[in-house]
Formats: C-alpha cells, structure tokens, sequence
C-alpha cells in the first residue's frame, strides 16, 4: 500500500506591504524603502565560498577543546588524503601516459621495453607501460584466435546490438518497444547465426516435427478455449495452447539456424577475448532475469510442488561455486555422455553460468516480492485479476522496480565472475590477456602490468556503466524517496 | 555394456581419476578423417612450447608434433584445432574424447602411464628442474645454497621435488610459494628469495621478466626428470603408432640430415640412401602398414620440418627461450634423442 503523503501547499502571499495609512509616512524613522542589496558575504559564493562550504568550514572551529581536535584531525585526514591521491594518481598517469612506450617503429618487441640493463635504450630504473605490447596482442585480446578474415562478423554483431540497445534507451526515439522485442528475439538468433557461421545440421524431420507438435497445441488450446475439453483439463488446454507458440518459435530458430547463410563455420574454440567475455555474460544477464523471477515467484507460490522445486533448485545452485559448476560442466559431464558425443564447451560454461546467476537474481526479486504489502496483492485479487495479471501489473513493476540496486549488484557480479571461465579452457578477456603474458617475445618486467592494466581498464568501463544506467533508472523510476 | 561403461566412468571419476571411455565404436584415425581434423590439446599459453602468437595462432614445439601429425594423416599440417587446457582439464579431455592427441608438456611418469587409461608416445622434450640465482651471490653449485629462500610455485611437483632434494643433502631451507608464475618472478625478482625454481624451459622462458636478466645464473644441477611427450588414449594402437612415428619420422629426419628445405630435392634424386628412400616413401610401404598414405614422412619434413629445425624455431639460441640443445641433441651429438629406425 502506497501512503500518499499530501504535502499542504504553502501558500505564497504576497510580500508587498500595505502601509497602514494611520501612519505618518513623513516620520524620519520609518523608513518606506527596502535596504539596498548587499553583496552576499565572500564565504558564501564563488570558488571561496564552495571551498569554504565544503572543506574548511568542517576544520576551522575552535571554539571548544573537542571542536579544535576534530578540526584538526579533519585537516590531517585530508590532507593525508589530498596527498594519497596525489601520488597515486601522478604515479598512475606517469606509469600509463607519461614514461610508457608508445610505439615500435622498428619491430624490436620487447626490446623496445627493455632498459640498457636489459639490452635495451631505456634509462635503468624505467617502469611504466609497454603499449606495442598490448597493440600486438590487441587482436588477441578482443577477439581471440577468431579467424582474421571473419572480424567483420564480430563487429557486425557488436554494431547491431550497440545500435538497438541505443535506441532502446534513447527515450526520445520512436518504435522503442518494437526494437526491444527485436533486441530480445530476431538479434539473438541473429548473433548466433553471424558469429558462429550457422548452417548447424538439423534435419528437416525436427524442424517439420517440432512444427506440427506446435500446431497440434495449438489447435487444443484453441478447442480449449472454445469449451470443448472439459472442466477440470480446461485450465490445461489453455496452457497447451501458449505452449504450442513457443514450440512454433523454436522451430522457427530452429529453421533459422538450418540455413546455410554461406559464412565460414567458427568453432567456439577459436572465440575469445572480450567476445567470450560479452557472449558469457551478456546470455547470463538476460537469461538469469527471466528465470529469476519465475523462479522467485516459484518459491513463493502455493503449490506445494512448485515450490519445493524452486527451493530445491535455489539452494543447490546457491550451494555450490560457481568454480565448482564450471568445473564440473567441463570435467565430469563429458565422462557421462557417449563417446563421439560432445556438447560445446562454451554452451556448457553459458548454462552454468546462466543457471548459478538465476537462483541469485531469485532471491533478489525474492526480496523485492516481499517489500510489497500485503494489501496490493488483495487488492488485485479483488478487482478479479488472474494470478498471471496480478503479478504482470501490479505485483513485479513494484517489486522490481524496488530491487535495481541488487539486480545490478547481481550483473555486475555476472560480467566479472565470467573471469572464472578461464579456468575450463575457454579464453576469456583475463585469460586471453594471461596466455599472451607468457608470449616470450615480448617478455619484460612491464609485461604482466602492462596486460592487467588493459583489462582492469575494460573491465571498469563496463561495470562502472552498468551501474550509470542503473542509477538513470532508478531515478526516472523515482524509487529512491528522495524526490 | 552401455550402462556398465556409463557406471564405470562414474567410478573412475569420482575417484580423481580419468576414467576409461567405453571401447571405441571406430578408431581414433577413422574418426579423425571423418571430421577432417585432429584435435589437439595443448596449453593455456607456454612460451616456445604452445603458445598463441600475435595473430592468434598457435606455435611451438609441442604444437608442431600435431601438425606432423595432420601432415601425416592429411598431407596437411594445417588441418589440427587446438584445444586450450588447463593442467586439471588435460587428462580427461583425453579419455573422453574431446582431444585426440595431448601434446601439452606433460611429464611421462608411471603413474599417469598405467593408472589414467593414457599411454605416452614418446618423448619430444627432456626436461629437468633447475635453480636460478642471482650472479651476484656468487653460488656456483646448488650444494652451497643451505638456508636459502626458495621461490616455486605452490602445488606442483616442483615444490616436491626441491624439498626432496634439500632433505637428502641434509641442507635447510625455507619455501616461498605462489600460485602463478608471474608472481614468482616479481618476488624473486624483488630480491624476496635467494633461488628461483622450476623447469629450465620455464627458467629460460621467465628470464626476461627480470629487471637484470643477465645478472642471474642457472646452476648445473638438475634435480629430476621431466620427460615430456604427447599422450594418446590407451587401446587404440593404430593412433598411437601414428603419433609414435610422427616424431620418430622428424628426429630420423634430422639424423639422416633431411630438412624441409632439401627434402624436394630427394624426392628426384634417383641415388639415395635406401634409409632416406624409406623415411620419404619411395621405397617399402611403411605409410600403408600405419593405415597413411606412404608420402606420410615427407608431408612431415616439407610441412613441419625435422626436429632440429623444430627446435630451432621455437626453444632455440636465436628464439627468447635461448635453450641450447643440451641432452634434447641427437645421440650421434652428445644428447639422449634416440629414434628406432625406420626399416
């Protein structure tokens, strides 16, 4: 139940004053003009004034004893501060900006970072970043051994996605929730056919199968909905019938994939870098969203079975690390299959990690669930919404609205756990920047911070803009009561 | 049979184990022609050994013996995908069929030999643990070195090996371990321990990361074998001849003096050495009797090269690794590479 507080408008009156006439106006001491405007006082505007306001009005009292101690230890902590920073960030720069080496003009490698100690020109002593490095391996690092040729395909992927997701987040922009569905349905297929080349073999039968099974459940929710299944299985043709689109759609994917679009086939192997780093956690961020709720509402649900299922699901998955899974995906689940039969390593980590940040996002939207009174939920029920209605418009956009922060949290939690899957072989940024740390040929005592440094920066800018959006958001959701 | 071998993986890798897949339904080699590649697993990123270059692609000297191994089945070196493991993954990715060959320097023990269901093919490199110290510590023997600070890293076998070797010199000293490599060189590098410790491949491979790397000295001693080789599964015997020989036809190559650059030549020649006629098949049928065709050796030395040209281009004097030949020379030349004849 939302309380509306309903603020009393105060109401503005007017400041002219009438002057009483029963006064003399000529009296010397009224006096019947205002006071010329003074300039308001240094301390308060300006630089100064800021300054003041902010830094030195928290270290100048000295009225008392405690006063002047606590002014004194606030200037020393800022100070110590001011100084922290200082040589942090001028050692930062220098490292980065002002002693590295830009270039290597004459393909010297690591001679070009090398000192004359080394064998090289540069100063003994010199420490700071060995950029032609990271130039070598840029390749590498973003895109992994993807083929040189195919790049293109990758970048499409990437400008296809940039594109629609701009334009969903541009509110100005017409058509915004026609491109979202777009962005969620067509562009994933459309992904998966553009980088992984497409043409999987799936035999017509499937596709031709999985149509008619559609169309069957269709064709039963439909009866269904006509009142020709009877009482107790009619709730259950309803739900064949919705069924029976999804099988349709994956046909349609299905059919999608069997067309040979004339790419050359890339292995998920050759993949890495950022791109498997994207791929991972891009999937796992929209894929956990959806199962998280369902998920929640699960466990929440009354149906003892439903529920019991959803718990069970949540604990294991909260139980085990994600190392765990990872490994576990990789190691143990091919010993089970039968020989010759080999599912995508990369698929494996994507259903790990998609599942391990589903039962977190859970509990999330578990928290948000609760948040909300009791009252909305009798409310919906009374105005005669369906369970599925009540939750769609009423329930969730409160609920999640309330959770950002920790769904956020969750993402941003994703995008770095998705380092993780270096250890299963599949190169992702950190691994594909460790594996060319150990390339001999550009081996200098700069090497390993120069590669952190890349992919600490790539890392940064993509969680640091999530939690932008995510601060947008909240604030054009107006949730955070501060209004 | 099915459900027992299903059980019996289960088992074995419950245990730790790699477990034993069930009999193969087609051989290794069938099955590699069919899907027109071989698999090849080899390491997150070794200098010299298997290592991504600057466009990605793999090079080395364990990632040469796959390509001769391609080149041997395929006339193509080109035709290998290469899967990136981690020392955990190796094994089962093995026995499970995901890889067809593990060319990932991985020491040839007799437990890994007889207890993982995997058989080595041989050996492509004789390495052994060695000691770095700095030059200015003026140590010349690794018997001097009682008390000192040791940096390895944590887990591996070379922090056994080193503890062994302190113990039966009955000299102290004091570990310190980390987890990856890079950090053991910036700690030693730092001046935090006397002595740094691993294979000498890797000495040789970590030494340009120090600040002074001409101001540190290898010592002569070796404190164990590291025999390292390409491992195949165990019961297909046709595929590990086929590795087994692939190396072989490149050490031969080099001891009869055949190189990629001179192998044309003897394919015309009318006079040759019948040892030479029989490596490059053009006398005997010895490709045949390996399920290949009998050009096999030659697609080898003119796509691969032979050993010594191998080495040269990835561990060598002229690479960063710098590794002399040591005991990984010929028998004829001081070293301890033997390969059986071809005959």
């Amino acid at each position: 139940m939302t309380r509306k507080v309903i603020k009393a408008a105060p109401k503005k009156t007017t400041m002219k004053k009438a002057i009483p006439s029963d006064i003399d106006t000529q009296a010397g001491y009224v006096r019947i003009e205002d006071a010329p405007l003074l300039p308001p006082p240094p301390s308060e505007v300006g630089v100064t004034g800021w300054l003041y306001k902010n830094i030195f009005a928290s270290m100048s009292d000295f009225g008392s004893v405690s006063a002047a101690l606590k002014s004194v230890f606030v200037a020393a902590s800022t100070l110590f501060i001011l100084y922290f920073l200082v040589t942090q960030i001028s050692g930062l720069l220098d490292f980065a900006i002002f002693s590295a080496v830009w270039s290597d003009p004459e393909g010297l490698k690591r001679q070009a970072c090398w000192t004359v100690e080394q064998g090289g020109a540069l100063p003994n002593g010199w420490h700071a970043a060995c950029w032609p490095f990271i130039e070598a391996k840029a390749k590498f690092i973003f895109y992994g051994a993807y083929p040189n040729d195919d790049l293109w395909r990758v970048n499409l992927t990437y400008a296809l996605g940039g594109f629609m997701l701009a334009w969903v987040m541009i509110e100005r922009l017409p058509y915004r929730k026609i491109v979202g569905i777009l962005l969620l349905t067509v562009y994933p297929v459309m992904a998966t056919v553009l980088l992984t080349g497409g043409a999987f073999s799936i035999s017509t039968g499937t596709i031709g199968g999985a149509t008619i099974l559609g169309l069957a459940l269709i064709t039963i929710g439909r009866l269904g909905k006509a009142g020709y299944v009877s009482g107790a299985f009619g709730d259950l043709a309803l739900v064949a019938g919705v069924c029976g689109w999804l099988v349709i759609l994956f046909a349609a994917v299905l059919a999608v994939f069997a067309i040979d679009f004339d790419l050359e086939a890339i292995d998920t192997r050759d993949w890495g870098g950022l791109l498997i780093t994207l791929v991972v956690a891009i999937t796992g961020i929209v894929a956990s969203l959806p199962l998280g709720i369902l998920l929640a509402l699960g466990r929440r649900s009354e149906m003892p079975v439903a529920r019991f299922l959803c718990t069970v699901f949540i604990e294991f998955w909260r139980g085990v690390p994600l190392i765990t899974v990872l490994f576990m995906a990789s190691v143990m689940l091919p010993l089970f299959m039968p020989e010759g039969v080999n599912f995508d390593m990369l698929l494996r980590a994507l259903i790990g990690v998609t599942l391990f940040s589903a039962a977190y996002m859970a509990e999330v939207v578990r928290g948000g669930l609760q948040a909300i009174d009791k009252g909305q939920y009798e409310g919906a029920d009374a105005v005669g919404l369906s369970y599925w209605q009540s939750m769609r418009l009423i329930i969730l956009p409160q609920a999640l609205t309330h959770v950002i922060p920790g769904i956020v949290n969750t993402f941003i939690g994703l995008f770095k756990d998705t380092a993780l899957v270096s250890i299963v072989g599949i190169f992702d940024l950190l691994g594909a920047a460790q594996s060319t740390l150990a390339d001999a040929a550009w081996s200098t005592p700069v090497q390993g911070l120069t590669g952190y440094l890349v992919v600490a920066v790539i890392f940064f800018v993509f969680c640091f803009g999530m939690s932008r959006y995510s601060m947008f958001m909240e604030r054009k959701l107006n949730r955070s009561h501060k209004s | 049979m099915k459900k027992l071998s299903f059980l019996s993986a289960l088992c074995g890798a419950a245990m730790g184990f790699g477990a034993v897949a069930s009999a193969n339904a087609a051989t290794t080699l069938e099955a590699v022609k069919a899907k027109g590649f071989v698999q090849c697993g080899v390491s997150q990123g070794l200098p010299g050994f298997s290592n991504a270059d600057d466009s990605g692609k793999w090079t080395g000297l364990d990632v040469d013996l796959c390509r001769a191994v391609a080149a041997a089945v395929f006339g193509d070196a080109e035709k290998v995908k290469y899967s990136p493991l981690s020392a955990k993954q190796r094994f089962t990715a093995l026995s499970s069929g995901e890889i067809d060959i593990l060319s990932r320097n991985t020491t040839w023990t007799m437990t890994r030999d007889t207890q993982l269901g995997l058989n080595f093919a041989g050996v492509n490199y004789y390495d052994g643990q060695g000691m770095m110290v700095p030059t200015a510590l003026g140590v010349k023997s690794a018997t001097e070195l009682d008390g000192a600070n040791i940096c390895t890293n944590t887990g591996t076998t070379t922090e056994l090996n080193i503890t062994d070797y302190f113990r039966t010199n009955g000299m102290s000293f004091n570990l310190v371990a980390f987890e990856k490599a890079d950090e053991v060189v910036a700690a030693y590098d730092a001046g935090r321990c006397d002595v740094y410790t691993t294979d000498r491949s890797g000495l040789a491979a970590q030494r340009g990361k120090l600040t002074q790397p001409d101001s540190h000295v290898v010592l002569p001693e070796i404190i164990s074998k590291e025999p390292l080789g390409p491992v195949v599964r165990q019961g297909d015997d046709q595929w590990f001849n086929i590795v087994r020989w692939s190396l072989n036809a490149m050490i031969n190559a080099e001891e009869l003096g055949i190189s990629s650059s001179n192998v044309n030549m003897k394919k015309f020649q009318s006079k040759l050495a019948p040892s030479v006629a029989r490596l490059i098949g053009k006398e005997g049928k010895f490709g045949e009797e390996l399920g290949l065709s009998n050009d096999w050796a030659y697609n080898i030395i003119m796509q691969v090269g032979n050993y010594g040209e191998s080495y040269e281009k990835h561990v060598g004097l002229n690479t960063p690794l710098k590794l002399a030949r040591g005991v990984n020379s010929l028998w004829s030349k001081g070293g301890i590479l033997y390969a059986a004849p071809i005959r």
